[in-house]
């Protein structure tokens, strides 16, 4: 908008023109700056207070894992539930030598992870990539990305209900009795009721989980066909509630168990598709209905874990099965 | 022979039983208004308190108080836990206090919506309990949720239904259900047969009634109704305007009562 202004002096008022004043100088007049696209801003938008008080509820999140730290969410210049919790958490811990990855269901092309994307391009300078393996920050909302996290990177999800207990205790002061007191019976019931509705456990997204032995955590809405990936992880991830005000954290290595029955174990989801486009087998798929006589197709969820293998398939010299396997190696090697 | 209540209820086991329950000196002040004044009673085990006296006598009050959800302004309950240590209910911990109230003791409310959880199905609020106590195998939960949902007299094909789907008289037993499930030693009952209606009563009468015999169960029972009183409870404690006017055996109170104030309150029943 504001290089808009710049380059288009036809919006100014004439009258201001023929005063004979620079462009600087009217814009000046009218509390305009003239500073280039996020000059005017501090490095990545929040003020540097800001971002230390959220850090010191970050570390504190780290110090004890799965609990939820308030902390004074600033408004945003988007509205709560487009990830303003995430983007204050990213926007406190980037600094200039960061790679950063944004995804929205697995995608890096939803207009959501694309408008993260360029919030941060345009107000901190660094750069950003889709591929997991270089990335340092990556924020999320709805997936843990395939290829396996390496120590070092920093996962920042997006949380619209920070609090798992919500839906079966609308209190907010018994919900943090309950925590304090380590009485997660309600946890259990969640999951009584949804066996006894369906025969089996039907949640899908959002599977609370146990942090370390000690507290029950919404991972935010991820399929449960990630919360695996969260247990004895080599990266930190951290969690931002926007509209709740919260932070927690999952520090590195730190077991994160999925509540469940002794004769209902948790299992994540399968599918008997593969991948319509690079074939993979044991990816997260989302279902594609491309018309309306029941044709549909199954895709990975994760553009990037998909087009990877796409170009390792494409290069003759490595067979497709061997360089396959040696995928998750690899990005290991390289974080 | 051991001196005072407080020491029959500390003291190694004599012959008879000693009170599970001992409350002494309750006073509680609701702002400068004092609801209940030096109230001191005790319970044993497998007995049922009444306490009668009618609205704003601070029936609910003393209820509350020694079921350990409200502290007194002064005053002190002891319980006698399970494994035989002696607890000041008001000086535990949150944690103990809670786990306490889900396990050996049981509450049942005049209006069953407050002690029952509306979200869920009639099995889960059986089920609450025993999944909050660590109970780990659905299929055992579900079991003793459908056991008890029968000893309730609620027919086991209501078992997933929301409590919303249940009539009045069946939440009020299924309550009791939710509350049982752990056999806790001692339950307090607030006007439990309040809001049904009489050939309802007489059922759930006959149901508590039954209950607390075959499971020795100790129970404090708060009702305004004489009847409720005379019919479950052997011992009752009349109050008016927050202090204990007369106590002693339930027949010989209501046969032969020596206060005025008992008196007008036998007197002024309608007979049936």
């Amino acid at each position: 908008m504001r290089q808009q202004r710049k380059n288009k002096p036809a919006e100014i008022p004439t009258a201001s023109l023929e005063e004979g004043g620079s462009i600087d100088r009217i814009l000046k007049s009218q509390n305009l700056s003239a500073k280039g696209p996020g000059e005017e801003y501090n490095f990545a938008y929040l003020d540097e207070d800001t971002k230390r008080e959220i850090r010191r509820a970050l570390l504190k999140a780290v110090a004890i894992p799965g609990y939820q730290v308030p902390f004074a969410g600033r408004e945003m210049p988007m509205p709560y539930g487009w990830g303003t919790g995430g983007i204050q958490v990213s926007a406190s811990i980037i600094g200039k030598d960061d790679v950063f990855k944004v995804i929205d269901q697995g995608s890096d092309d939803t207009t959501n992870a694309v408008s993260i994307r360029a919030f941060f391009e345009t107000l901190t300078g660094v750069a950003t990539t889709t591929e997991t393996a270089e990335a340092t920050i990556i924020q999320t909302r709805h997936r843990i990305p395939e290829t396996p996290l390496a120590e070092g990177q920093i996962m920042v999800y997006q949380v619209p209900l920070p609090e798992a207990m919500r839906q079966l205790e609308p209190s907010e002061p018994e919900t943090r009795s309950l925590h304090a007191l380590f009485e997660y019976g309600l946890m259990y019931l969640k999951l009584y009721e949804d066996i006894t509705k369906h025969k089996e456990i039907t949640i899908s997204y959002d599977y609370p989980v146990l942090v370390a032995d000690r507290y029950a955590m919404s991972p935010s809405p991820i399929p449960r066909f990630d919360n695996p990936k969260l247990n004895d992880s080599k990266a930190l991830h951290l969690f931002g509630a926007g509209r709740e005000r919260r932070v927690y954290a999952i520090p590195p290595h730190t077991r994160v168990k999925s509540f469940d029955f002794n004769d209902h174990p948790f299992r994540v989801q399968g599918w008997e598709n593969s991948c319509a486009i690079c074939g993979a087998t044991d990816s997260y798929l989302d279902e594609i209905v491309q018309d309306d006589r029941g044709g549909r197709m199954f895709v990975c969820s994760d553009s990037d874990h998909c087009q990877r293998r796409l170009r390792l398939a494409s290069q003759p010299e490595a067979g497709p099965p061997e360089r396959l396997a040696s995928l998750g190696q690899e990005a290991q090697d390289r974080g | 022979m051991p001196k005072t209540a407080r020491d029959n209820l500390t003291a190694p086991p004599q012959n008879g039983d000693r009170p599970l329950l001992l409350a002494e000196g309750l006073t509680h002040y609701y702002g400068t208004k004092r609801a209940c004044r030096d109230v001191r009673f005790e319970v044993y085990p497998g007995e049922i308190l009444g306490l009668v006296g009618e609205s704003g006598s601070g029936k609910t009050t003393v209820l509350k108080i020694v079921s350990g959800q409200m502290a007194p302004s002064s005053g002190t309950v002891l319980y006698r836990e399970a494994g035989g240590a002696v607890l000041d209910l008001h000086k535990l911990s949150e944690g103990r206090r809670r786990l306490l109230a889900r396990t050996e003791l049981g509450f049942v409310h005049q209006n069953p919506r407050d002690g029952l959880n509306m979200n869920v199905s009639a099995g889960a609020n059986v089920a609450d309990r025993l999944l909050s106590g660590g109970a780990r195998l659905y299929a055992e939960v579900r079991g003793r949720a459908r056991d008890w949902l029968e000893r309730v007299e609620i027919a086991t094909d209501r078992l997933d239904d929301r409590p919303g789907q249940y009539s009045g008289g069946m939440l009020q037993r299924l309550q009791i259900a939710r509350n049982l499930v752990t056999s806790p030693r001692l339950v307090f009952l607030d006007e439990p047969t309040g809001g049904l209606d009489v050939s309802v009563q007489a059922k759930l009468l006959d149901l508590i009634r039954n209950l607390t015999g075959t499971l020795k169960l100790a129970a404090v029972l708060v009702t305004h109704d004489l009847a409720v009183a005379r019919l479950l409870s052997q011992r009752l404690m009349v109050m008016k305007e927050g202090k204990v006017v007369e106590a002693g055996l339930t027949d010989r109170v209501l046969d032969d009562p020596q206060d005025p104030y008992t008196q007008l309150l036998v007197s002024s029943t309608l007979e049936a």
